[in-house]
C-alpha cells in the first residue's frame, strides 16, 4: 500500500479574471522509503498540488479529489485540527523559499524549539538537546553557537539546513521538499541532496522532491513524474524516463538540455505554456507538439498504461519512433 | 588570434562596509585582481559560486562602477571615468531578471529607442524607429510587439527584448549576467541559440556570467573560474572542463549534477562553506576547504601561472607529486 495516495486531484483558483485551473486531475503515489521527483516548468502546478495536500492553500483555491490518503488516513475529509496534528509531524514540507519561511525576528534556535514544543511536547532541556542533535545531523557546524543566530546572520545554505532540521525534527514518514536546493551553489546543493538521501536511507521516510533541474532528478530520484500546465503528463522510473521518454513534451525537454547538445544550435520547443485564456480544448501540449493532429487538438487524451509511462498522449513515443523522427 | 576588443589587467573592486553601530568600517574585496581579454566573435565565461564577484566584475566592465585598481582597455583606449560617456555604447549588458530590467510603463518600441534618444542625437525619429523595428525582428519578435507593454510578454520574450535593447547602440562587447538563469529549460535553449546567431552575425564579444556549468560548457570558448574575487583557473573551455587543474574547479565540476541517471559519480565533498569576502584567508583562499592543502598553501597565495591553461595552485591536479 502506498504511503501517500492521490487520485484525481484538481485545484481551481478564483481570480479577478475568472476561474483558473492550476492542478488538473493529478494521480500520485509515494511509497515508504521512496524518492519521487516532480518536474515541470514554472507554473505547472508542482507547488500548488503539494500545498493542496497539506491544506495550505488560500481560501480562493477550490480543492477537489477522489482520494487523498496518507498512511492509511483520509486527509481529504479530515477536520482541520486532526490534519494539523499530522502535518509537521508525520508529513513535513520544506518550502521553496527558505528565507520567507523562517521568521527573521526570532533566532533559528527559538524557531526549531518552538516546533519541537508544539509537536512533541518536550520540556525545555529536552528541546535544547534535540535541537543540538538535529543541527549536528544536518551538518551545521558549531550547533550550540548557531542556535542563537538570526536567519540573516547565516548563509543561504545554512538556512536551508535549518529548514531541513525543522522539517525532520519529528521524524516524518513523508518529506516534501519543494526546490530545496534551487537557490544554492552546486557544492552546497550536493551536500544537501546527499543529506536528504542519507535521511531516507536511515529512516525509510518517503521523499517527494520538487525541482526543475533535470540533473538533480537524474542523480537523486527513483521515480519521476512530469507535469505540464497543471497535468501529470508522464511518469516513469528514472532510468527509462531519461532513456525512452514517451510523452513528446518530456522528449523535447530532454532534447533541449545543453549537456545533450550535439551541435551549437540547441533543439527548441516553439511557443509557450498555455495560460488562463488560451488553454486548448484537446491536449494541452498540442499547440507546441510536432506530432499533433486534429484529434490531439480537439480531444483531451487520457493517460496510457504503465508500459507507456501513463503518458497523456494519443501518439506516445517508443524507441523506434524516436529514432525514426 | 586577432586583437582583443577589450582587455583587463589586475582589475580590483573593494567596498567599504560599515561594521555596525560604533564598529569600524571594514574592507570587502569583492574583486581582488582579475585579468582577461575579450575577442570579437568569442565568448569568455565567468563561473563561480555566489558572492565570488562575478556581477561586480560585470559592473566594472560596463562602466557602471569604477575599479579600485587595475586597468581596462577598450579598442586600445584606456577606460577612464572621463571618457565613460563616449565608450559606454560599445559595452552593453543584459541582466538575469527579465521582469525587473524593463520599465513596465513603457511600450517596447519606446524601450528600444531610448538608448538612441540619449546617445544618437544625430538620428531622426524615423531612423530610430526603423532601427528599433529591425532589432525586434533580429531577436525573433514580431512587428506588432512594438506597441505592447512588458507585462504582455513571457519571460523568454522579455529576455529577447532586453537583448534587443542592449544591441541598439551597435556594441562590440555584450556582458550577459546570468541571462538564462531565470528561464525554463524549454525557453533557455531558444535564447542561447539567439545569442549564438547574433554573435556570428555581428561578431560580438561576450562576457558570459553563469553558475550553470552545463550552459557554460555549451556556449563558451574560454572560461575563468573565480573564487573569492580572484581567478583560480583560466583556459580554453575544453581544457578547463576536460582537464581541470585547480582543485576547486575539479570540485565544482564533480558537484554539478548530470542529467544521466546511473552515471558514475565521483563527487568530491568539500567541507566548510565559502569564507566571507570580509575575511579572505591569507595564503590560498581555497585552502580552508581544500583536500590537498599543505603548509605552503596557508602561507602564500599562489599566483595564476601557465600560459593557455593557467591555475593558481601550488599542487595542481594532473601534475606529478
Ligand atoms: N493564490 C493563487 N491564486 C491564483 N493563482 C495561483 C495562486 N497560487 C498559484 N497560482 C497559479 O497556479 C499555477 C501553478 O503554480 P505553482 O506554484 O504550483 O507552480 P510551480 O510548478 O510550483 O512553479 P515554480 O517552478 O515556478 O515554483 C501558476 O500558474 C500560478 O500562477
Ligand atoms: N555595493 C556593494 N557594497 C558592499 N558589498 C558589495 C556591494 N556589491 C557587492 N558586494 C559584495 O561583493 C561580493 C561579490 O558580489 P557579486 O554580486 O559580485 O557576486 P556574484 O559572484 O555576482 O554572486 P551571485 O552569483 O550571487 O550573483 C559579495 O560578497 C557582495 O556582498
Ligand atoms: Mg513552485
Ligand atoms: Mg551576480
Amino acid at each position: 500500500m502506498s504511503l501517500l495516495r492521490i487520485r484525481n486531484l484538481s485545484v481551481d483558483f478564483a481570480t479577478a479574471s475568472g476561474r483558473f485551473r492550476a492542478v488538473d486531475s493529478v494521480d500520485q503515489d509515494v511509497n515508504t522509503g521512496e524518492i519521487l521527483a516532480i518536474v515541470g516548468e514554472s507554473g505547472s502546478g508542482k507547488s500548488v498540488s503539494m500545498l493542496a495536500l497539506m491544506g495550505l492553500l488560500p481560501w480562493t483555491a477550490r480543492v477537489t479529489a477522489d482520494e487523498i490518503s496518507f498512511d492509511g488516513q483520509d486527509l481529504l475529509n479530515m477536520d482541520r485540527r486532526a490534519r494539523r496534528r499530522i502535518i509537521g509531524n508525520d508529513l513535513a514540507m520544506i518550502f521553496q523559499e527558505p528565507m520567507s519561511s523562517l521568521n527573521p525576528c526570532f533566532t533559528v534556535g527559538w524557531q526549531i524549539k518552538e516546533a519541537l514544543r508544539f509537536h512533541l511536547g518536550l520540556d525545555r532541556r529536552a528541546r535544547h538537546a534535540r535541537a543540538v542533535e538535529l543541527f549536528e545531523q544536518v551538518g551545521i557546524p558549531d550547533p550550540e553557537k548557531r542556535l542563537s543566530a538570526f536567519p540573516h546572520q547565516m548563509s543561504g545554505g545554512m538556512n536551508q539546513r535549518v529548514m531541513i532540521a525543522m522539517a525532520i525534527s519529528c521524524k516524518p514518514k513523508l518529506l516534501i521538499a519543494d526546490e530545496p536546493t534551487t537557490a544554492l551553489d552546486v557544492t552546497i546543493q550536493a551536500q544537501i541532496l546527499d543529506l536528504l538521501a542519507e535521511l531516507r536511507n536511515e529512516t525509510a521516510m518517503g521523499l517527494v522532491l520538487i525541482t526543475h533541474d533535470m540533473g538533480v532528478v537524474a542523480e537523486t530520484a527513483e521515480r519521476v513524474s512530469v507535469q505540464y500546465a497543471g497535468q501529470k503528463i508522464e511518469e516513469q522510473p528514472v532510468v527509462p524516463l531519461f532513456r525512452t521518454p514517451h510523452h513528446p513534451y518530456t522528449a523535447a525537454l530532454l532534447d533541449a538540455l545543453p549537456e545533450r547538445a550535439t551541435e551549437k544550435r540547441l533543439p527548441t520547443i516553439p511557443g509557450v505554456v498555455p495560460g488562463q485564456f488560451d488553454r486548448p480544448p484537446g491536449c494541452l501540449f498540442s499547440p507546441r507538439c510536432k506530432f499533433a493532429d486534429d484529434r490531439c487538438r480537439g480531444e483531451p487524451p487520457q493517460p496510457c498504461g504503465a508500459d507507456l509511462g501513463q503518458a497523456r498522449c494519443f501518439h506516445p513515443l517508443s524507441t523506434d519512433e524516436r529514432l525514426a523522427s | 588570434m586577432n586583437a582583443p576588443v577589450m582587455s583587463a589587467t589586475g582589475l580590483q573592486r573593494h567596498y567599504e562596509v560599515s561594521g555596525g553601530l560604533l564598529r569600524p568600517t571594514r574592507l570587502l574585496r569583492a574583486v581582488g585582481g582579475v585579468d582577461f581579454a575579450l575577442y570579437p566573435g568569442k565568448t569568455l565565461a565567468v563561473v563561480g559560486e555566489s558572492g565570488c564577484g562575478k556581477s561586480t566584475l560585470a559592473r566594472m566592465v560596463t562602466m557602471i562602477e569604477e575599479p579600485t585598481a587595475g586597468e581596462l582597455v577598450l579598442d586600445g583606449q584606456p577606460v577612464q571615468p572621463d571618457v565613460w560617456a563616449s565608450l559606454r555604447k560599445s559595452v552593453q549588458i543584459v541582466f538575469q531578471d527579465p521582469y525587473g530590467s524593463l520599465n513596465p510603463r513603457q511600450r517596447i518600441g519606446t524601450i528600444l529607442m531610448e538608448p538612441l534618444v540619449i546617445n544618437r542625437k544625430d538620428m531622426s525619429r524615423a531612423e530610430r524607429e526603423e532601427k528599433a523595428r529591425e532589432m525586434l525582428r533580429l531577436v525573433g519578435l514580431r512587428p506588432e510587439h512594438f506597441e505592447r507593454y512588458p507585462h504582455m510578454f513571457s519571460g523568454g520574450q522579455r529576455q529577447r527584448i532586453a537583448v534587443a535593447r542592449a544591441l541598439m547602440l551597435d556594441p562590440r562587447v555584450l556582458v550577459l549576467d546570468e541571462p538564462v538563469s531565470a528561464l525554463d529549460l524549454s525557453i533557455q535553449s531558444a535564447i542561447l541559440n539567439l545569442l549564438v546567431d547574433l554573435q556570428e552575425r555581428l561578431q560580438l564579444a561576450y562576457l558570459f556570467i553563469s553558475h550553470d556549468l552545463s550552459v557554460v560548457r555549451h556556449i563558451a570558448d574560454d572560461v575563468i573560474v573565480m573564487y573569492l574575487g580572484r581567478a583560480v583557473e583560466r583556459g580554453n573551455k575544453d581544457a578547463v572542463f576536460g582537464n581541470p587543474r585547480h582543485p576547486y574547479t575539479k570540485a565544482l565540476l564533480s558537484a554539478t549534477p548530470r542529467a544521466e541517471p546511473g552515471a558514475e559519480k565521483t563527487r568530491i565533498k568539500l567541507s566548510g562553506e565559502l569564507p566571507s569576502p570580509l575575511s579572505i584567508p591569507e595564503g590560498c583562499p581555497f585552502a580552508p576547504r581544500c583536500w590537498k592543502v599543505q603548509d605552503d598553501c596557508r602561507r602564500t597565495r599562489p599566483e595564476l601561472t601557465g600560459d593557455a591553461h593557467a591555475a593558481a595552485c601550488f599542487h595542481p591536479e594532473g601534475a606529478a607529486g
